[in-house]
């Protein structure tokens, strides 16, 4: 299946799509991805309810259909920056082409869910480069300030926009630490069915819902894996012998400004 | 004291209708606007995702924030028992509603998606200051319309405890409502410019700048024979001293803000960007809302002989409001052009103009949707004492 020439919408403009692994819109593609990653990752579902899961680099667990969302479980990120190249921008591609935003030549308006940061230190010129998107907080601001409730977090801590109730009123960019929201300012077209968006709406990333509740990893995380310098790694913090909490328990790790109180699910090693 | 009697406007002069008539080209100019924008989506207006709020929250924050400062002359007359006042009552809740609803029209018809009003009337977050902010509009017309009927009705006007009792629910309701205009920044612990508890008595000594400037340029603008009738000379000295306290109670919360931002090493990059080298926002700042918007106005209010005028007090008003404009000017677009501040100490760069002061220019639609804001209330307030007995029959 040829990248860009599918009915969900394709790869989008502006060369943001490498297409380094082919796009799995159909049904049976996504099946078979998950039964792949389900094996390769030894996810063993032994009843209803009773899910034994290991978090590898390659899957996470699978919600079965109609299963609530539990809050025992608490997504998150952990990144290391000194394995981020500064001019690689894998994660970035594949999230673009993973949830069908592009650069349209409007760089000022133009949304960015996820986007490279170079920091450089003034006084002596060390820089390190990360990828900077929502932090999906535990006690997020965006969620507090919105005024319909649209800025949601779910109980496995992904927090979201639900765009049937965004009035497009901008408060919870106003609210959100990290610039990690953009507003759509323009018409939209060729969306993926698994990542809705509309004009007038605000959106971030998503922690790729979607495919986290299919049992896989974010995009950005498996191209950073594929492709990148591997500096990513999803998985529950909730859960002592996820690879991800291990991590977090073995090393020194920031969260980006902690100050504020807000729990942010996203780590960072070396910085 | 004898029962004051209440009269419609009888100016049928061609410069009443004149205005009446321009205000309404540019309500139309403004729907058409918000037509526009709504159509397009705010890539036509200089909004961008690091200017989210512009020109048209600066009119809307400016009008919400004069609607409660309009109510003010009410209510010294019914809660601080100032008896002077009370001929002006009706005229100032009057203009309470007109401004709150010109001003809530622009906010409104800049969300994203303005079809879905009632999504946020009907589905609500109740940590949300935003949400809050809904109640305490919808309460505020509700409370001031049922002021006006208690001050209106020919039965319900008799009874003095029923003034006093729904004017002092309207003075603390108002009070508390400016709170929540001036929380929704002052809540906002991720941008340095705001995050400050003294946002909402800045945003309350500015309403009662804002409100009172708003209804003494109505009062002169009613024509020439009301304007000799209602502005007589004690209520010209009046209005004068108000606006003079009302300005320098805007300038002493102003001046402890920023002082006490500037004390704190973590705030200098944004205190010097708004005081020092901010560009255009230092213009507005000092030449707009101190110069020509605060000391401008009182030097001409402390004038020997001139000051004490019609026109002095007039001027002074337009130059206060203009003020206004350039102060919320600054605390939102300013505020937002700042960078956030992601990494204390380190130097960001990034594809989303990261590290860099976010550009802004407003765009010819949003000017006009917040200008039709104002338009909107001056209609409202032109065509309601045209109908309606709202001021003051002149002694004969």
């Amino acid at each position: 299946m040829s990248c860009g020439a599918k009915s969900g919408g394709g790869c989008g403009s502006g060369g943001a799509c490498g297409c380094a692994g082919e796009r799995r819109d159909t049904v049976d593609d996504a099946r078979r991805d998950f039964l792949r990653g389900a094996a390769a990752t030894a996810v063993t579902t032994l009843a209803a309810g009773v899910t034994l899961y290991s978090f590898g680099a390659e899957s996470a667990a699978a919600r079965a259909p109609g299963e609530e969302v539990s809050s025992k479980v608490r997504w998150g990120l952990l990144i290391d920056a000194s394995k981020c190249g500064d001019g690689c921008t894998a994660c970035v591609t594949a999230c673009q082409t993973e949830n069908g935003w592009r650069d349209t030549g409007h760089p000022e308006t133009d949304p960015q869910w996820i986007r490279k940061l170079t920091v450089e230190n003034p006084i002596n010129g060390a820089s390190f480069s990360l990828p900077m998107m929502c932090q999906h907080c535990a006690d997020p601001p965006c969620v507090d300030v919105c005024p319909t409730g649209a800025s949601f977090k779910r109980a496995d801590g992904i927090v979201l926009v639900d765009k049937h109730i965004c009035i497009g009123c901008r408060y919870c960019m106003m609210a959100c630490p990290y610039k990690a929201r953009s507003f759509v300012h323009e018409p939209l077209e060729d969306q993926k069915p698994y990542a809705p968006r509309g004009k007038g709406t605000v959106e971030s990333c998503t922690l790729c819902v979607h495919r986290v509740d299919e049992g896989r990893i974010p995009a950005c995380v498996e191209a950073c894996n594929d492709t990148g310098g591997g500096a990513m790694l999803f998985g529950d913090l909730n859960d002592p012998s996820s690879e991800i909490s291990k991590r977090v328990a073995a090393y020194r790790t920031t969260r980006i400004r902690s100050d504020l109180g807000c729990e942010p699910g996203v780590y960072y090693r070396n910085i | 004291m004898a029962r004051i009697a209440y009269q419609k406007l009888e100016d049928h002069s061609p410069v009443f209708w004149g205005l009446l008539a321009l205000n309404a080209v540019v309500v139309l100019a403004g729907l058409g606007a918000a037509f526009f924008m709504e159509h397009n989506g705010h890539i036509v207006t200089g909004m961008n995702n690091q200017i989210v709020w512009g020109m048209p929250h600066v009119f809307a924050v400016f009008l919400i924030i004069a609607a409660s400062g309009a109510l003010n002359v009410a209510s010294i007359a019914s809660v601080f028992n100032r008896q002077q006042y009370k001929p002006y009552a009706p005229l100032s809740a009057l203009l309470a509603i007109a401004l709150l609803v010109g001003g809530l029209a622009v906010l409104v018809l800049d969300l994203g998606r303005p079809d879905r009003l009632i999504v946020a009337m009907t589905t609500y977050n109740f940590k949300s200051i935003f949400a809050w902010n809904i109640y305490l509009y919808i309460g505020f017309l509700a409370i001031v319309a049922a002021y006006l009927f208690a001050m209106m009705d020919r039965q319900a006007s008799r009874s003095v405890r029923l003034g006093k009792t729904v004017g002092g629910i309207a003075f603390v309701w108002r009070l508390v409502l400016t709170t929540g205009t001036g929380s929704i920044f002052g809540w906002l612990v991720a941008r340095e410019a705001y995050s400050a508890a003294i946002m909402a008595p800045l945003f309350i000594a500015a309403s009662l700048l804002f409100g009172l400037a708003f209804t003494v340029l109505v009062l002169v603008i009613l024509g020439p024979q009301m304007r000799q009738d209602l502005l007589t000379d004690e209520m010209v000295a009046r209005f004068r001293g108000l606006l003079a306290l009302f300005s320098l109670t805007v300038l002493y919360f102003t001046a402890v803000h920023h002082l006490t931002k500037i004390y704190a090493s973590e705030y200098h990059g944004i205190e010097r960007f708004l005081l020092l080298d901010g560009g255009a926002y230092t213009t507005v700042f000092w030449l707009g809302q101190i110069v020509i918007g605060s000391l401008l106005p009182l030097a001409i209010l402390a004038l020997p002989s001139f000051g004490r005028t019609r026109s002095a007090i007039a001027v002074a008003s337009v130059l206060f409001l203009l003020g206004g404009l350039a102060q919320i000017y600054v605390i939102i677009i300013g505020g937002q052009a700042y960078p956030l501040d992601l990494f204390p100490g380190m130097e960001v760069t990034s594809s989303f103009q990261d590290g860099q002061v976010a550009h802004y220019t407003a765009s010819l639609p949003e000017v006009l949707l917040g200008l039709s804001g104002i338009s909107i209330a001056m209609l409202m307030a032109g065509i309601a004492v045209k109908l309606l007995p709202f001021l003051p029959r002149p002694a004969q």
